[in-house]
């Protein structure tokens, strides 16, 4: 039998959640992949236990946040924003300002230390929104390796402009063209390139879903975010926010800020999904809020699916949201109560959007914009005393075509070019 | 609930298709089927077509259009929304079949169907969700009351197996495992504990789909299997003509096609698949 490797749990305290190493997050997470490859996941968990102890592993990665991506990224209150969240304080954690446009890179980057590490010269990476994808072919531009990128067909149509990127930095993107051509093909089509090269490639997983070890490496990752977030707020307020939130797709975002603030009993979690054209018709992507427990890319979360066990195929206006699976972490936070999932329409972040873009001068991507319409729900449910921390996970320059044809901003002939 | 098992068809052949369990002793059909071919001198030829491809009625004639060609042991793949270990062929096949309005209990249809006609095992291989959301223990109820001998589980390893582990002790169902060339020692071994009716040795590293050459790691890997004890080591993927057999039962106990079949199939209808089947299985005669 498989037993972890990772973290003794006997030295942890025992009531904090924040020292979960997988494989298992309560009922959720695991391995469920095919044989060939229990080896390369075993090589990386083991080469990720040794970094994750080495001082040196953690000054280099630190060091490339700093010069590199831009860290620490700021927080910005936002007042003008606020007021129409029945006045409650709403601070952002501006992930949208790092390199390459949103929190991805975060992640990217350690995984591509990794590889170096491990000694493999060649990355693979799906992406749904595309952030994934382009901040994997700028490390992969930055550490000279080959680097292909899985995209969903009907992706690579409404994120033009983030494949245009991509190839620019050197990678190649291949369309997905099965099944719903989305993201969830895209990690179909990823893992099977993996299975036939894995001696020479690493694949750098976008998100805290997929087989052990990458829920727990990403989100380590990720955790960055709210270490940062919390003492900035602390410093800004004096204390600890009254709630967290942030969107969910896949889940690296939130379960970067969330997890700094695991232990803190008093700080609500909450998450935003895709809700689409609205949970009561089938055309979302809420997870958590609709789905049951199943298996998809190699591990036990919740899920969209039919009676058979098929995947159902979800619908968000937002790529990075439109994934029909979310990661184990998430899931359990949610079955033991300490997080709250809830849905948001398509409607409701792309009016927060535009808010958001008309309030602060702050140009949110579609998939933050989720998170923005939820706090404006949860401020006016808080009140004007409570504090609201946001994770602005990324910036929508890569949605303006998407926002163009949404609010219908171009003049005719300027659209026909 | 369309549950409605025909146990009628499949009641009278069920004790000789599946393994039973009775007095602790396991009998395993499938085992038992390339125990014989191997006593012969040759190996087993394990065919693969999924269920409902191209329509349900169809899949059944053409997997008994296998048994009637030489075929040994059926595997019926059952459709699946994220087949990962597939290559391009069988999904487009899985996927035209889930268009078409598969469901799980076509599965079990089909398997007691082909199990009325024919006289060899049928083995399914699913990925493990449908199996998960169906319930383990109701999937193999279901799966040995149509007569099915078991599962192969492209995706399931025996690490997070247990349900299946104990669903199949209580049935006599067989479960196959896989082994790849870049499994440890220590997991071969594990793969050949945890496995009845063979262990399935993946030949290369990849995904199902013909290819030239069968990968010599094939060879490598079910000499690793033999020393490690297995019994019923069958080799898969990317094997698709009669000298690709020839060559592989030369040293391993069964060889699997599956893109060939199916291939066959869309191109050719159950007809061609008669007719290849009737080919590979050339390949198990003369070995030397």
């Amino acid at each position: 039998m498989f037993t972890p490797s990772l973290h003794p749990q006997s030295d942890a305290q025992p009531d904090s959640l924040r020292t979960e190493a997988g494989p298992y997050f309560g009922d959720f997470g695991g391995r469920f992949v095919p044989e060939s490859l229990v080896a390369a996941l075993d090589e990386l968990t083991a080469e990720y236990d040794l970094v994750k102890k080495d001082p040196a592993f953690a000054a280099e990665l630190m060091e490339l946040h700093r010069s590199y991506s831009g860290r620490p990224s700021i927080i910005t209150e936002v007042p003008r924003f606020a007021e129409h969240a029945g006045g409650a304080r709403i601070i952002l954690k501006r992930e949208d300002l790092n390199h390459t446009g949103s929190h991805k890179i975060n992640n990217a980057l350690g995984q591509a230390l990794l590889t170096k590490r491990i000694g493999k010269t060649r990355v693979i990476a799906e992406t749904g929104a595309g952030q994934h994808g382009v901040a994997t072919a700028t490390v992969a531009a930055l550490f000279g390796f080959e680097c292909v990128v899985y995209m969903g067909e009907v992706d690579t149509e409404r994120q033009a402009l983030n494949v245009a990127r991509m190839r620019l930095l050197g990678a190649e993107v291949v369309p997905v063209k099965t099944g719903s051509r989305t993201l969830k093909d895209a990690i179909n089509d990823a893992m099977r390139d993996w299975v036939t090269n894995v001696e020479t490639t690493n694949y750098i997983f976008g998100t805290v879903a997929g087989p052990h070890p990458f829920p727990a490496m990403v989100r380590d990752f990720q955790k960055i975010i709210g270490e940062e977030a919390r003492e900035q707020v602390l410093a800004l307020t004096g204390r600890l926010p009254d709630a967290v939130t942030a969107c969910v797709g896949g889940g690296s975002n939130a379960m970067g800020i969330f997890h700094a603030f695991l232990d803190d009993t008093d700080v609500a979690l909450y998450g935003y999904e895709a809700a689409g054209d609205g949970v009561d018709t089938p055309r979302h992507a809420a997870t958590i809020t609709k789905g049951r427990p199943g298996v998809l890319h190699g591990a036990r979360s919740m899920l969209l699916q039919d009676e058979d066990g098929q995947t159902v195929e979800s619908h968000s206006i937002s790529a990075g949201l439109d994934y029909p699976g979310v990661g184990p972490e998430h899931a359990w936070l949610a079955s033991i109560g300490r997080a709250t999932y809830l849905p948001v329409t398509d409607a409701a972040a792309m009016s927060a959007l535009r808010l958001l873009s008309q309030t602060e001068g702050i140009i949110p991507a579609i998939e933050s914009a989720h998170a923005l319409a939820g706090t404006l729900e949860l401020g006016k449910k808080l009140g004007p005393e409570a504090t609201i921390l946001v994770n602005l996970s990324g910036r929508g320059d890569k949605d303006m075509e998407t926002a163009a044809r949404y609010f219908d901003l171009l003049d005719e002939g300027a659209e026909q070019s | 609930m369309s549950t409605t098992s025909p146990s009628n068809l499949s009641s009278s052949t069920t004790t000789s298709r599946h393994g039973t369990s009775t007095s602790g002793v396991t009998h395993s059909a499938v085992e038992a089927t390339i125990a014989r071919r191997r006593a012969a001198g040759s190996g087993a030829l394990i065919g693969y077509l999924p269920v409902g491809f191209p329509s349900l009625t169809e899949s059944i004639d053409a997997a008994v259009a296998l048994a009637a060609n030489g075929v040994d042991v059926i595997e019926l793949g059952l459709p699946y929304s994220d087949p990962v270990m597939d290559g391009p062929v069988i999904q487009a096949a899985t996927q035209k079949a889930l268009a078409g309005g598969f469901k799980l209990h076509h599965g079990f249809e089909a398997v007691a169907a082909i199990t009325a006609q024919v006289d060899v095992p049928v083995l399914v291989m699913t990925y493990w969700n449908p199996v998960l959301q169906y319930g383990v223990d109701r999937f193999a109820d279901e799966l040995l009351a149509a007569g099915g001998a078991g599962l192969i589980t492209p995706d399931l390893i025996p690490d997070e197996a247990d349900a299946w582990l104990a669903a199949s002790e209580r049935t006599g169902l067989d479960r196959v495992f896989l082994a790849a060339p870049s499994s440890s020692d220590a997991r071969l071994v594990q793969a050949i504990e945890a496995s009845r009716g063979f262990v399935y040795a993946v030949s290369t590293m990849g995904t199902t789909g013909a290819r030239g050459a069968v990968d010599s790691a094939a060879r490598i890997l079910v000499d690793r299997l033999r020393a490690a004890g297995s019994t019923s080591a069958c080799v898969g993927l990317g094997i698709s003509t009669p000298d690709q057999v020839r060559e592989i039962l030369a040293y391993a106990d069964g060889a699997i096609v599956g893109s060939a079949l199916v291939k066959a199939l869309t191109d050719g209808g159950v007809a061609a698949v008669g007719v290849l089947a009737a080919e590979l299985a050339a390949g198990t005669r003369d070995l030397r």
